[in-house]
């Protein structure tokens, strides 16, 4: 399921336009990136928490050519998944999984 | 954060809900997105990052508090990667490395 897709089936489940659901979905996903931003945790109950965690700069190495890189100190996004999510996934083991590959929708 | 200031964000940014209907959107938002991973679907938010999916195998562990050997039975197990954009809006210094896909 992608954000559109989640956007329509709100849309569905609700009296709400889908321009409505779209005002919703986005605003839900901007306040939990500003929370990260700020470097402040997100907790979710049932669902999970997002916590943001310090990397410290190291050097990496380019694996084709096998030179120095160095790799600047970062923040990144950490989401530990909650109780009941977690039993809810893996209850649906007997299931395939579906919904597209994994790839990043955002390059380009 | 908790879900209350979610709530509070949609009853002041997105306006025209009640406090209750606020906080009845966002229950089922999560909801909805707790349904699709429960039938085995994965979930791709794009800007933030996408809710994925794996089949572990059974394998062998250990009781961290008694070091007994135990066998780690098979599961499904959630995990999230995410998003360039939300990787980016954390590193706001490393913008010459992000520029390619800020918005």
């Amino acid at each position: 399921m992608t954000k559109s897709e989640l956007i329509d089936a709100m849309a569905e489940r609700t009296q709400l336009t889908k321009g409505r659901a779209e005002q919703v979905v986005n605003c839900i996903f901007d306040a939990m990136t500003e929370a990260l931003e700020r470097g402040e945790g997100i907790e979710i109950r049932g669902f999970g928490s997002f916590t943001v965690r310090p990397y410290k700069p190291y050097s990496g190495r380019n694996p084709r050519t096998g030179g120095a890189v160095p790799v600047a100190a970062k923040r990144l996004p950490f989401f530990k998944v909650g109780k009941d999510l977690k039993d809810v996934v893996n209850g649906s083991r007997h299931l395939p999984i579906s919904g597209g590959d994994d790839r990043d929708d955002d390059r380009g | 954060m908790t879900k209350a200031e979610i709530v509070q964000a949609i009853y002041t940014r997105v306006g025209g809900f009640s406090k209750k209907e606020s906080a009845d959107i966002v229950d089922l938002v999560f909801d909805m997105m707790k349904q699709t991973l429960g039938r085995g679907e994965k979930l791709k938010i794009s800007g933030f990052g996408n809710f994925v999916l794996r089949d572990k195998r059974q394998r062998p562990g250990r009781n961290p508090q008694t070091g007994d050997a135990i066998e780690i039975s098979e599961r499904r197990v959630l995990k999230f990667k995410a998003s360039q954009l939300l990787k980016a809006a954390l590193n706001p210094r490393s913008s010459a490395q992000a520029s390619h896909v800020e918005r």
